[in-house]
């Protein structure tokens, strides 16, 4: 698709890099507006997903890097299944959070949350759903958050109040060492 | 048969009641599931948000694991677990340079035979319906369910691939097994938000409350879930849901697996029910009491019909009675007057005394003619009888 205020792709290094590492192309896009017709998320984003797709077509790409969008985006994958053009939107969207958290520019309570619930993976190798949850709270000053159910969980044995931890811990180190070395994302 | 298990990292905890009723289930069916060997967490959302190596590289490690025990299909109940050990078997089968980075990060070569299985795929193409049909003894007849899969079960179809994503069957297919009458909604496959909940709540509150809504709407009675996130949210969030949008759902929510096992003979606290947070187990109890209702019924219909269709037979041979006598029931009505007179004339005639007199004056002629008429028409063998009767008695008193 050619438009007039379409920036040359040379032009736009992180655009090709997001292309790159969401494996789609968001020129293929002709703004038909299906994903944000479909997207159960739509209502609470400032720039639903068409929006999204048109702001990187048109060389935006800070802007789209911006949105509330990419956080809001609950990765339920109804926009790339649902695209006329093939366009994997919810790639995109996956690919721009992780940019975006490289460069900062991040919701302060997801990447609370996925930096406590990957240091538990990487520490016991599962996730630890009692301690996540404090963790998450203590990080994000939300100490009553959800309180009212901590206590039914506890009683109706759905929390563990220890973690599991597998054997191999040293090995799933080494996995999250070399993964943030080669993947540079971290 | 035999599967590699991934039991996923929520069963022993929120999830507790999926991993007791997903073992009762492969013990019902008759499969066995060997849990993978140290098997890790597959990193989840957090892990495809953060890192797409390491997202790639946790799951690949359970599936290195599986091929060196020698399983190639590795069943994983959780849709998210799912989701993301499909989303590493995509990419190593149609990745090469990817699948070497995986490789590099474990340190260990990955053969890619694996399959990781939905429990719904499993349960409709590896088990089959009617494998599962013939092991229902306590059918949910009259239960209405909203069959709910969400999103990552079905999607993306071309990592996913066994199911419609728009308008998937397999859970419905299951249902209609166990007796269950599915409602048709439009919001099985929407997202229930669970994902919002700990970013942004209000958003996953009113993805929630819409999915909720859409199924009360359509007659559902419950929903049937086959994620262990989806049921944390809709199972534990729901009394905040109504309590925001000030309307009442009551909707009990079950795994699929706990329905199979009640189904199949299971008490409802085998599977967990009492430990969920909208009260399950009485929705149960009202199924059980209308299946039992709803069979009484059935059995009592079927009686009258079959009455009817009997009287509407000898209606019709009535109004013809020359025609259509069946040879065989008029041997069959001669046979019994020589066993037991008093038996067949009692069915001629109520006044006992008067079926004694009947039974006396009865001759091989009379009998013959009493059998075919009853062969065809019930009335005229009584008036017939009640003739012989009568002029037996004429005669005693001349």
């Amino acid at each position: 698709m050619e438009t007039a205020h379409q920036l040359p792709h040379g032009a736009n290094q992180m655009l090709d890099l997001i292309e790159a590492e969401a494996g789609t192309k968001v020129n293929l896009c002709y703004q038909c507006g299906k994903c944000t017709a479909g997207c159960p998320a739509a209502f609470a984003m400032d720039y639903p997903p068409r929006q999204v797709i048109r702001l990187l077509q048109l060389g935006f790409v800070e802007e789209a890097l911006n949105a509330n969008s990419i956080w809001i985006c609950a990765s339920c994958e109804t926009c790339s299944t649902r695209c006329p053009r093939g366009v994997d939107i919810a790639s995109l969207m996956d690919t721009m959070r992780r940019k975006a958290l490289q460069r900062g520019k991040t919701d302060k309570k997801v990447a609370a949350f996925n930096k406590a619930f990957l240091s538990n993976v990487k520490n016991f190798g599962r996730a630890y759903e009692a301690g996540l949850t404090l963790q998450y709270n203590l990080t994000t000053g939300q100490l009553f958050k959800d309180m009212e159910l901590g206590l039914p969980m506890m009683q109706r044995g759905k929390v563990s109040i220890f973690p599991e931890k597998i054997k191999a811990r040293a090995e799933i180190k080494k996995i999250f060492e070399r993964a943030e070395k080669l993947g540079g994302d971290n | 048969m035999k599967f590699a298990y991934y039991p996923g990292c929520s069963a022993n905890g929120s999830g507790i009641e999926y991993g007791m009723s997903m073992e009762r289930t492969a013990k019902i069916l008759g499969f066995e599931l060997q849990e993978l060997e140290d098997w890790n967490c597959c990193g989840a959302t957090s892990g495809h948000n953060t890192n797409k190596l390491l997202s790639l590289a946790l799951p690949a490690r359970n599936l290195v694991i599986a091929e060196k025990m020698g399983l190639n299909s590795v069943v994983a109940p959780c849709a998210a677990c799912y989701s993301r050990h499909r989303n590493v078997e995509h990419v190593v089968k149609h990745d090469p340079a990817m699948k070497d980075m995986i490789e590099q990060v474990l340190e260990l070569e990955i053969q890619g035979t694996t399959e990781t299985l939905s429990i719904l795929d499993v349960l409709v193409n590896k088990i089959g319906i009617n494998a599962i049909e013939e092991k229902v003894t306590n059918p949910l007849t009259t239960m209405k369910a909203a069959c709910y899969y969400g999103c990552l079960l079905v999607r993306p179809v071309e990592h996913t691939g066994f199911d419609d994503p728009e308008d998937p069957q397999t859970m419905d297919k299951v249902m209609q097994a166990l007796g269950a009458e599915p409602v048709a909604w439009s919001h099985k496959t929407e997202c229930c938000g669970a994902a919002m909940v700990t970013s942004r709540p209000d958003v996953g509150a009113r993805m929630l409350y819409r999915v909720l809504k859409d199924a009360k709407e359509n007659g559902a009675e419950c929903i049937v879930t086959a994620c262990p996130l989806c049921m944390l949210n809709l199972d534990m969030r729901q009394a905040a849901v109504e309590r925001q949008y000030g309307e009442k759902f009551n909707l009990p929510i079950y795994y699929i697996t706990e329905l199979l096992a009640i189904a199949c003979g299971d008490a409802p606290q085998t599977v967990g029910i009492e430990k969920h947070f909208v009260e399950a187990g009485k929705y149960l109890e009202v199924v059980k009491a209308r299946a039992a209702e709803a069979k009484a019924a059935a059995e009592q219909a079927a009686q009258e019909a079959a009455a009817e269709a009997k009287s509407k037979a000898s209606g019709a041979k009535a109004q013809s009675p020359s025609e259509e006598v069946d040879p065989k029931k008029v041997d069959a009505f001669i046979a019994a007057f020589s066993k037991n007179p008093k038996k067949i004339a009692a069915k001629l005639i109520e006044d006992e005394a008067e079926a004694e007199i009947l039974v006396s004056v009865l001759d091989e002629k009379k009998i013959a003619n009493l059998a075919k008429l009853m062969a065809s028409d019930q009335d005229k063998a009584q008036k017939a009888a009640k003739a012989y009767v009568a002029a037996a008695q004429k005669k005693q008193g001349n």
